[in-house]
């Protein structure tokens, strides 16, 4: 970062901008050194720095509950204590409100679903250059701290959910009940001949909705967080151009990392609550 | 190449447009409703955050696919 040519603007973005990608290319088996090998590597590239960073950080949110959670003492709670029993009942009152089947397993997940987005989110507040700097040293050139602003990792989450919202369907309403929802829902009518042509009809419409509803999903928690991050690459961009607008540059950093901060929780907080109310209309049984 | 500029700010800003008066109204609602009823204001802020988050959605997407298209898909056209 430091010893080379003077940057233009666009490397500098890009260069924040790339994955540390690992795959296969002619070489055999390493690291991508820029962006164009990462693209040569195809589907089968790892992203490694957001694998990285959202398993260590979804770790650091388990073990931190489950320490909690083993040292709890109703006679001395401790302040981190009264932190977790209170985001535990946040996500219950709010699974509580939203989630109409009965199925123990829809509040762990939605605090799992809340606290990791909500800690991957809130990578992205940590000032651009730093980490680059730090990893830069280490001799890791190419890094994205924020895993949320990789489509992968949040079409991922979403498309993780969709199979959740099959497998409910089924489970709850059975192959027939879940298919029938899908082919005679918006149209339905008693004599079978107008009703064979109402299917296709149907399905065109329900399968839609169906896919939208992961695609969404992802893509609003990447096109947050990416528009976030894009705006503090920005931002960290005036650095560079002499003190007024340094100066500037900071004050700006300052103003959208307290907006962003109001973003992150948002985000993190719709992604669980969407989820919760896919989950429930996937355990509705007519 | 150069078109991809275009295609973005037409991607930004459309997204935009329907959002500012998304946003709008719905901020007129939340202070005629909380001005109708005070007692219940926080819970239709708290509803007015979430269906804001929500209508920001679309725009973001937009935002950030338009991004996507200027910084990755054609990153030698920003310069």
């Amino acid at each position: 970062m430091a010893g080379d040519t003077q940057q233009t603007g666009s490397e500098y973005i890009q260069h924040h901008l790339t994955n540390l990608t690992f795959g296969h290319t002619e070489h055999g088996w390493g690291f991508a050194h820029n962006a164009e090998q990462a693209k040569e590597m195809g589907f089968m590239a790892i992203n490694v720095d957001s694998l990285g960073w959202s398993i260590g950080l979804g770790l650091v949110f388990a073990l931190l509950f489950r320490w909690a959670a083993k040292r709890a003492s109703a006679g001395i709670p401790t302040g981190w204590q009264n932190f977790v029993e209170m985001m535990v009942e946040f996500v219950d009152g709010t699974v509580k409100d939203s989630f109409h089947g009965r199925n123990p397993w829809i509040a762990p997940m939605a605090l799992t679903i809340f606290v990791w987005v909500f800690l991957m989110n809130t990578m992205d507040l940590i000032p651009v250059d730093v980490v680059p700097y730090l990893m830069g040293l280490a001799g890791v050139h190419f890094q994205k701290i924020v895993p949320s602003t990789d489509p992968n990792v949040t079409l991922g989450m979403a498309l993780a959910v969709f199979v959740m919202i099959i497998y409910y369907s089924i489970k709850v309403k059975g192959i027939g009940g879940f298919l029938g929802e899908l082919s005679l829902q918006p149209f339905s009518a008693k004599n079978p001949v107008v009703q064979a042509i109402f299917v296709p009809i149907n399905l065109a419409l329900e399968l839609v909705g169906l896919l939208a509803k992961p695609f969404s999903l992802g893509l609003r928690l990447f096109g947050n967080m990416y528009a976030g991050e894009m705006i503090f690459i920005l931002i960290a961009m005036m650095y560079g151009a002499g003190w007024i607008l340094g100066t500037f540059g900071g004050v700006l950093q300052l103003g959208w990392a307290i907006f962003h901060i109001l973003v992150i929780t948002l985000q993190a907080f719709i992604f669980m609550v969407l989820t919760v109310v896919y989950l429930s209309m996937a355990h509705e049984d007519h | 190449m150069e078109l991809i500029m275009i295609a973005a700010a037409i991607m930004v800003g459309f997204g935009a447009l329907g959002a500012a008066v998304g946003m709008g109204l719905l901020g007129g609602k939340l202070l005629e409703g909380t001005a109708r009823q005070p007692e219940l204001g926080p819970m239709l802020q708290g509803k007015m955050f979430l269906l804001a988050g929500l209508i920001d959605a679309i725009p973001m997407i937009g935002v950030g696919i338009g991004m996507y298209l200027i910084f990755a898909v054609a990153p030698g056209v920003a310069a």
